[in-house]
């Protein structure tokens, strides 16, 4: 059995961190994307688009990550088109993350006062003018605090890309437990680095909300 | 084997189905009891206690709130051990799920808290109530009023989390799947199937919490006058 | 017999003194009515006869026992005085019956069923007797201002304490709160209220305070202060506001 200095512990850990960033980044940037459309898809005055949305939100809302994440993967290759961990992983916490920032972007939009649709429409304002000049504004202030908030369970969510065999910080931690058996000492240390990601985040999420508080905006 | 689905392929695991259905189940309520107790607990030190308790809680919250499940449940059911704790998976399991549940629960509670009027506690001290009696008898059912449906959607996510537990080799709905499909071979079926259980306990957690709620805070029913 | 003793009280925000030498003697059966400006300092003086506001410096003695941070346990205090405040302050998720019965069962220890007699009684002596499981939110702002009153009764004070009990309702609710208060001066209850109704000062008040810049400026009997005030900062206050 080869020999595990604390520091390749750490080392080790450090390498595997850069998954989960990469793949907390595809998710988030793939999530916004997907989420951004399915806002303005729940905004459309097409009542079958305003279900289709608020149907997948609930699905993925109402659904274990882990879950999303298996049928993703194992549907993939039942159906004869297997695909990579990476793949399954970067999809699920593509679409899970998606639902809930249409969720959470939703409710910004709505947390603008209807007295602006009227005060714009009586302006001469129409539609897309009113979103684009009035509502949009203030509900992309409104969102960034949450949003922020959010990505932290991102990060977290990538954690359970370890369930089928991608090796993240989670992976890369039980992976160095079989071979050193000192789990008390690692998953501290895996506990750690997912704290050192998160906690700045959290706290600028807070910090946002804050601001926004005093700023009378909340 | 094409792609078509077949799940009569299941109907000879019914008995796993309803074993692993039954320990989330069984999880999850408990769970949700004793983590929005611990969240009480939680929520009036944090505003109440000595400082270094506050301090310690504090800790607890931030720490819980800023790791995943997943490796809080591992650092219990592998970490602990290490120093000594042994524990068995279901026992672990619920330990996780307890703590977590209670630190998201407890500053949730806390945001509840910090809204009560002034003028509430003033009335409690003025009838010559102590300060936990003040909390037990005025501050904590309107506190739970206030952000009652942010507690139900905590516990919710909480349940949907378990699913994780089935990596400690809890016999919950999802190591059911794992189990199934091991034997059968039929995996995308069986998770679908599983997800959709999921989703209608899920519902079924919403409703519960609901009704329980329109009971207990039927108070504020005259409110529009 | 003096009943509450207040001697040379100062108390002070930060560096805004509010109250700069109280001296008010209040017998049993008394009925003390505190006038003044906003701002003058009435609701930060009555918060220190019952310890809302720690006072910091001088004198506060009620029944014979002596008021400092922590000389009386709030349970103790509670036998002493009573409190009504301006917004009512009911426990919204407690029925009118709860809101009377909490503190005799949870402070004092009382068996419930007592509690429930004595708050028919005092109930039925705000004239809400039929309103025993209402929420609340189900009651008018006069229904819930007496309900107030009727709890702070059930504690059996030795004083009550009213800090502007009308000054929240609609003009029209007015006069339900204040006859039961008068009820009260009637009964012999000791009363220190702080108010904005005039005619009711001079109507049911013993006595008239009227208060100034944290200074009792001018006291005395109501029909003799209001006809004849002799500062020309009361007199200016009674234009103002008659
Ligand atoms: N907790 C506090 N902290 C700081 N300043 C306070 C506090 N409570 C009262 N004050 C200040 O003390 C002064 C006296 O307040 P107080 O409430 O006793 O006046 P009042 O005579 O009751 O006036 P009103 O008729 O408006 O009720 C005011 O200037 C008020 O702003
Ligand atoms: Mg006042």
């Amino acid at each position: 059995m080869i020999e595990f200095t604390l520091w390749d512990i750490v080392r080790n850990l450090l390498l595997a961190a850069r998954w989960t960033v990469v793949l907390s980044l595809i998710a988030f940037v793939g999530g916004a994307t997907v989420g951004l459309v399915l806002t303005f898809m729940r905004l459309s005055s097409r009542r079958w688009l305003q279900r289709f949305t608020s149907l997948y939100v609930d699905l993925f809302q109402g659904t274990p990550l882990l879950m999303q994440l298996f049928l993703i993967f194992f549907g993939a290759a039942a159906m004869g088109h297997p695909i990579s961990a990476w793949w399954a992983a970067s999809i699920a916490l593509t679409l899970f993350t998606s639902a809930f920032l249409c969720d959470i972007w939703r409710g910004c939009l709505e947390a603008v006062a209807k007295g602006q649709w009227h005060a714009a429409r009586v302006l001469g304002m129409n539609y897309f003018q009113t979103m684009r000049h009035v509502i949009l504004p203030q509900a992309l202030q409104l969102s960034i605090p949450p949003t922020v908030g959010f990505s932290v369970q991102v990060i977290k969510g990538t954690a359970l890309a370890s369930i089928i065999g991608f090796v993240e910080l989670t992976k890369a931690g039980t992976m160095l437990n079989n071979a050193t058996f000192e789990p008390f000492t690692i998953f501290t240390l895996v506990a750690l680095f997912y704290f050192a990601l998160c906690y700045p985040l959290s706290c600028y999420a807070r910090h946002l909300e804050k601001k926004l508080y005093d700023a009378g905006l909340r | 084997m094409g792609p078509t689905l077949d799940f009569l392929t299941l109907l000879p695991y019914v008995s796993e189905l309803v074993k692993g259905l039954t320990t989330t189940v069984v999880l999850t309520v408990v769970t949700t009891l004793t983590g929005l107790g611990l969240a009480v607990a939680v929520a009036y030190l944090r505003v109440n206690g000595q400082p270094w308790m506050r301090w310690g809680l504090g800790g607890y919250v931030e720490v819980t709130r800023n790791t995943p499940f997943i490796v809080q449940l591992f650092f219990i059911f592998f970490g602990l051990p290490g120093l000594g704790i042994k524990i068995d998976a279901i026992t672990a399991a619920f330990i996780a799920m307890t703590l977590n549940l209670a630190a998201y629960s407890a500053e949730i509670l806390r945001a509840g808290i910090s809204a009560t009027a002034k003028g509430q506690l003033e009335a409690a001290r003025a009838l010559g109530m102590s300060t936990l009696q003040s909390y037990r008898h005025v501050v904590l059912v309107p506190a739970f009023a206030r952000v009652y449906p942010s507690l139900i959607s905590q516990a919710i996510i909480v349940m949907l989390g378990s699913a994780v537990v089935s990596q400690i080799s809890v016999f919950d709905l999802t190591y059911a799947a794992n189990f199934i499909q091991s034997r059968n071979f039929r995996s995308f079926e069986v998770y679908l199937l599983i997800t959709l259980v999921y989703l209608l306990l899920a519902f079924g957690m919403r409703r519960a919490f609901m009704l329980v709620g329109k009971r207990v805070f039927a108070y504020q029913q005259g409110e529009q006058r | 017999m003096t009943l509450v003793c207040v001697n040379n009280v100062h108390k002070a925000f930060g560096d805004l003194q509010v109250l700069k030498g109280i001296d008010l003697n209040v017998a049993q059966g008394e009925v003390v009515a505190i006038i003044g400006r906003s701002g003058s300092g009435k609701s930060t003086l009555l918060r220190c006869l019952n310890q809302l506001e720690q006072h910091d410096s001088g004198e506060i003695t009620i029944a014979e026992q002596q008021l400092d941070a922590g000389s009386m346990s709030p349970k103790e205090l509670s036998e002493n005085v009573g409190m009504v405040f301006q917004s009512f302050n009911l426990f919204p998720h407690k029925t009118v019956g709860d809101n009377v019965c909490l503190a005799p069962v949870v402070v004092r220890g009382e068996a419930r069923a007592d509690v429930e007699k004595v708050a028919r009684e005092v109930l039925d002596k705000v004239g809400l007797a039929d309103k025993y499981d209402a929420y609340p939110a189900q009651l008018s702002g006069g229904q819930q201002q007496r309900v107030a009153i009727a709890r702070a009764l059930a504690m059996r004070p030795k004083v009550l304490l009213c800090d502007e009990v009308t000054s929240a309702l609609d003009p029209e609710l007015v006069g339900e709160v204040l006859r039961v208060l008068e009820a009260l001066a009637a009964e012999g209850m000791t009363l220190i209220l702080v108010t904005h109704e005039m005619g009711f000062a001079r109507d049911v008040a013993d006595r008239v305070v009227f208060m100034h810049q944290g200074r009792i400026h001018e006291e005395g009997e109501p029909a003799e202060l209001f006809s004849n005030p002799k500062t020309p900062e009361l007199k200016q206050f009674i234009s103002a506001v008659l």
